[in-house]
């Protein structure tokens, strides 16, 4: 018995450790896993951003502390209580998926946190759940494929097969899709979440007879599918529009098989803005890949938290003050136009992207048009805040 | 700790091995536990602070399901790969009651006993035709439906899950909000099922069961209708769950069909393994275990299954009937 | 449907079938003949993978790559057979389980730190990179062919091998009866371990065959794993044939299924609703198929123990 009180004595002293800082922040993505990828961006972006300013954000000295969220909801919240409570951060940064955010959200905005989201943004976030402690750098999941469904009405493409995995998200995207197009939709196809064979898809596709395809295959999904879509031949006879599928956290692995194909979202690391140049340039050299639109987003949750802590003078015990000056968002994007509507979502340009390969033989997205300019999401309304 | 030869000596006929099970020491050992697990509002006061409480409060949770699962496993000799489906249904249950504007812990609680058990009738009926490793695969099969059903509820959130913006109350009082209200619930749950395994396993019903495990065909010539008895295991097993789930969902506030996959009734199988199947106290170590050291693991490095894996093989490999048996050896060898 | 695009689906579904059987034979054979629950094969199909991407890497031919990693693969498994399985063929069956669930989160983590936890692709060897015309528009790659008739070629010599050879005929007794052989002063500890040396290098083939098609991540054998089991269950345990039969028809409902269950649920239900039930309907088939299976025959289609 004694040495079971010993261990878990332990044990107790082992998580229970905290340490004093003056500006504390908690990074909540994920690490484990394939999704690591995006986790990991995440993280580079937002540590890419502390070290620009000094190790200060908003002149305070800036201790990250970063926890994996293992995509399991549970495991996620165990962590983000032991941010909130062993180690008091004032904000919470993350996530990058929707089901971990819906995890921590209740925990995090109850204890008065900050919860700012690097990357996903579920609807009822948006709408009728929006909350005084939650902001979004990214957008609402519904966004980007608003974007290639008003891009293909303008194009005039008469019929699309749509194909998504079976969760959520890929019922947003369809949602979010036929929001601006009416034309015809040949199938709307679910696939299992992580599914390896898309050849039953692909052959209904050929079948179909549709102009263009339009999908939504985040990670090794999308690795696979371009690469099976390529050897297809199909390539050649459908317009590919997709979002979360052709980015540069699948691109080193999808490489040509992949080039010519569109996507959409709010930024592409070929942006031609200083500050985006600049930020892509540091980013390659300091960790050796190209950034997508992730770490682009940590690094203005890192920006926007830098700008408002400097607005109140450090003072982070007056919430309410540091809300105002959070929701000023004076701070220069990365992407350029930057502001907040009123339910703490940005309200920014989104683009038709197009796969490129650069002089040095490397694949990144390049910016095909501008589809909307200063674009709100569509559950703005919903939020009463 | 009891000197093992004395208890050895009071045991009934059947061999030794269940003196060892079901003797005082375990019975000690096991309420010695549960006296610290119900000082945890004060040690973690001192060190470690609520977090922790929070941790030890998911082990619990988790505790009350492997326990149940136990009764599966290591008495009736029947691998459930699927219990998590009972969690699952249980935290459904309860979200699904709380966002249609149920709001009292009793009808709730109701709602989720009448439907796990009645999960559990069906799949159980059908299951127990197997045994073995088939039995293993077919709870298997009716874990993913279920995680499946669950995964395309899209008016609940679908695989996104659901926050739960409200808590259930008994007659007024919220017993079940999360914090020290939902921690004294929990240890009230776990100690009744604790109990309540303990004395099913000593009961004649248990040793039914018991025999069943060693050989089906000879209790059968005894004259129980062994299919009977291993349902209705399988039934109060699912129960026990179910309300693991009720409290989960209390704990989370949050549902997701995560709960119900493969993924987590592997878990629960391997906390019962890793405590000692069949032991009192095998079950609830394996849980508390299994959750502290994954997230004391998990501070030093993201990579900590590097560790942790190779820590499962040593388990299986030397301590022979887990860490239950173990504590016992260390216990008895002094 | 059209009657091309059904005969299509029958060959994905048959070139999927033909994977499945491939990571199903090994274990139906470990699990049958030494009674172990070997969690840990659905590992050794990711590490045949991501061996000969390494091999790959290092002499630029597929074929050479290919051989090395099975070589490789072979040796890592004899090794894991010395050092942990060894000690637990007469354990309980959870141990089994226990020791090899550890195995998995070791190796799954190990692959993420040597190789990264990103998406990686394997190109598919030079002389089998060609594509058929399938349709007008729709092109089917070679390799893909090349997939199924390796698989069954492998079957048809695994089945040689279990039905003609004095090692097959000691496996059928071992998967029947493992003590009587023992009884019969056969060497029953060389083999199991050729047994499982030779199941680890089978599900080792597979990820390098599956490579080129599905991509490697880590732990991309687990859920194979599952499906795997799903497939020895209803093939009855212990059975090569069974295992082959019922992998075909698990990769056809699943594929078959796919493309079906929306339009069948579109003539009970409403479109919307039809997409709603009809993917998850067809997630679920195999596990239908396999309880329904298990409700009529609880030993599976063709038990090995007990028959003749």
């Amino acid at each position: 018995m004694k040495k079971l009180a010993c261990a878990l004595g332990a044990l107790l002293m082992a998580t229970g450790m905290a340490s004093a800082e003056d500006l504390k922040i908690g990074l909540v993505v994920t690490l484990s896993g394939p999704p690591a990828v995006l986790g990991k961006q995440i993280e580079d972006g937002f540590k890419l951003a502390i070290d620009d300013k000094d190790g200060k954000l908003g002149g305070l000295d800036t201790e990250l502390f970063v926890v994996d969220s293992e995509l399991k909801p549970d495991v996620a919240l165990t962590r983000v209580k032991g941010l909130l409570e062993r180690d008091q951060v004032d904000f919470v940064v993350g996530t990058v998926f929707s089901n971990v955010l819906g995890a921590i959200f209740k925990p995090v905005t109850r204890s008065e946190t900050f919860l700012i989201s690097p990357n996903a943004g579920p609807s009822t976030l948006a709408g009728r759940n929006c909350n005084p402690y939650f902001f979004s750098t990214s957008y609402q999941n519904n966004q980007n494929f608003e974007t290639l469904g008003k891009h293909a009405k303008e194009q005039g493409i008469k019929s699309v097969f749509m194909m998504t995995p079976n969760y959520q998200a890929g019922r947003d995207a369809v949602e979010g899709f036929k929001k601006y197009y009416d034309g015809e939709i040949t199938n709307e196809v679910y696939t299992p979440l992580g599914h390896q064979d898309f050849s039953a898809e692909i052959a209904q596709m050929s079948d179909s007879g549709a102009e263009a395809l339009f999908t939504f295959m985040p990670g090794g999904m999308g690795v696979r599918f371009v690469k099976q879509f390529r050897e297809s031949g199909l390539a050649d006879k459908m317009t590919f529009l997709s979002a979360f599928t052709v980015d540069e956290a699948t691109l080193p692995a999808q490489k040509e098989a992949a080039l010519g194909f569109f996507g959409a979202t709010n930024w592409a690391p070929s942006m031609d803005l200083p500050q985006s140049k600049k930020f892509v340039a540091d980013f390659e050299a300091k960790y050796g890949y190209i950034p997508g639109g992730f770490a682009m987003q940590a690094y203005d949750a890192a920006l926007l938290i830098d700008s408002a802590v400097r607005a109140v003078g450090g003072d982070l015990s007056d919430k309410e003050a540091l809300r105002k000056a959070l929701e000023a968002a004076d701070f220069e994007s990365l992407r350029g136009d930057f502001a907040f509507n009123n339910n703490h979502f940005p309200i920014q340009d989104f683009y038709l992207l197009r796969v490129d390969q650069r002089d040095d033989g490397k694949f990144w997205t390049v910016v095909d048009k501008k589809v909307f300019d200063d674009h709100t999401d569509s559950f703005a309304a919903e939020c009463k805040m | 700790m009891t000197d093992r030869s004395v208890t050895q000596d009071r045991a009934p006929q059947g061999g030794a091995t269940p003196a060892r099970r079901f003797g005082d020491a375990g019975l000690l050992a096991g309420l010695a536990i549960l006296l610290v697990l119900a000082l945890m509002p004060q040690i973690t006061a001192v060190a470690g602070g609520s977090y922790v409480l929070n941790l030890v409060m998911k082990a619990m949770i988790l505790a009350i399901a492997a326990i149940s699962l136990d009764l599966l496993i290591g008495y009736s000799g029947l691998v459930s790969f699927g219990h998590a489906a009972f969690l699952g249904l249980g935290s459904y249950v309860t979200g699904i009651a709380l966002t249609e504007g149920i709001y009292g812990a009793l009808p709730i609680l109701g709602l989720v006993l009448l439907i796990c058990g009645g999960f559990a009738l069906v799949t159980g009926a059908i299951s127990l035709r197997t045994s073995g490793v088939y039995f293993i695969m077919i709870t298997l099969a009716f874990g993913q439906m279920l995680f499946f059903a669950l995964s395309s509820l899209s008016s609940y959130g679908g695989d996104d899950g659901l926050t739960l913006w409200d808590t259930p109350d008994l007659f007024g009082a919220y017993v079940f909000q999360t914090g020290s209200g939902l921690f004294y619930s929990t240890l009230v749950v776990l100690a009744l099922t604790w109990l309540a395994v303990g004395r099913i396993a000593g009961s004649r019903f248990g040793r039914v069961l018991r025999a069943g495990k060693e050989s089906p065909l000879r209790v059968g010539v005894v004259g129980f209708d062994l299919y009977r008895f291993r349902l209705a295991a399988y039934v109060i097993a699912g129960l026990f769950a179910g309300v693991a789930g009720f409290l989960m969902a209390c704990h989370t506030e949050f549902i997701n069909p995560s709960t119900a996959s493969w993924q987590n009734s592997g878990t629960l199988i391997v906390m019962v393994i890793l405590g000692g199947m069949g032991t009192r106290n095998g079950a609830l170590l394996g849980a508390l275990f299994v959750v502290l050291i994954e997230e004391a693991l998990s501070r030093y490095t993201v990579d900590w299954k590097l560790i942790f894996g190779p820590m499962l093989v040593l388990i299986a490999l030397f301590a022979k009937g887990g860490l239950a048996n173990l504590l016992a050896r260390v216990g008895g060898g002094r | 449907m059209s009657s091309t695009l059904f005969l299509i689906q029958l060959l994905n579904g048959a070139q999927y079938g033909v994977l499945l059987f491939l990571i199903a034979a090994g274990l139906t054979l470990v699990f049958g003949v030494m009674g172990f629950i070997n969690l840990a094969h659905g590992v050794q199909y990711m590490i045949g993978a991501y061996l000969t991407f390494m091999y790959f890497g290092v002499t630029g031919n597929f074929l050479t790559a290919l051989l090395l990693g099975l070589v490789t693969a072979l040796c890592l498994g004899l090794a894991l057979e010395a050092l942990v399985f060894r000690h637990l063929y007469d354990r309980d069956h959870l141990d089994q389980v226990l020791a090899t669930f550890g195995i998995i989160l070791f190796v799954n983590e190990a692959v993420k730190v040597i190789w990264g936890p990103g998406t990686l692709t394997l190109p598919a060897p030079e002389f089998l990179s060609a594509s058929l015309q399938l349709t007008d528009n729709l092109l089917y790659p070679v390799y893909r062919l090349a997939l199924i008739v390796v698989g069954v070629l492998v079957a048809a010599g695994l089945y040689l091998v279990v039905t003609r050879t004095r090692v097959g005929m000691l496996i059928r007794a071992g998967a029947s009866n493992a003590d009587m052989v023992s009884a019969l002063g056969i060497n029953i500890r060389r083999l199991f371990m050729i047994v499982f040396g030779f199941g680890a290098m089978l599900a080792g083939f597979a990820g390098a065959l599956a490579a080129p098609v599905f991509t490697l991540e880590p732990g991309m054998g687990d859920n194979l794993l599952i499906v795997a089991f799903v497939v020895i269950i209803i093939g009855g345990i212990g059975s090569i044939r069974g295992a082959f039969i019922a992998a075909i028809l698990v990769g056809l409902i699943d594929t078959l299924g796919r493309s079906l269950a929306t339009d069948a649920m579109n003539l009970i239900f409403d479109a919307s609703a039809a997409n709603q039930i009809g993917p998850s309907i067809a997630s679920m088939l195999i596990y239908i198929f396999m309880a329904a299976v298990l409700f009529f025959r609880p030993q599976g289609l063709f038990p090995a123990k007990g028959s003749a």
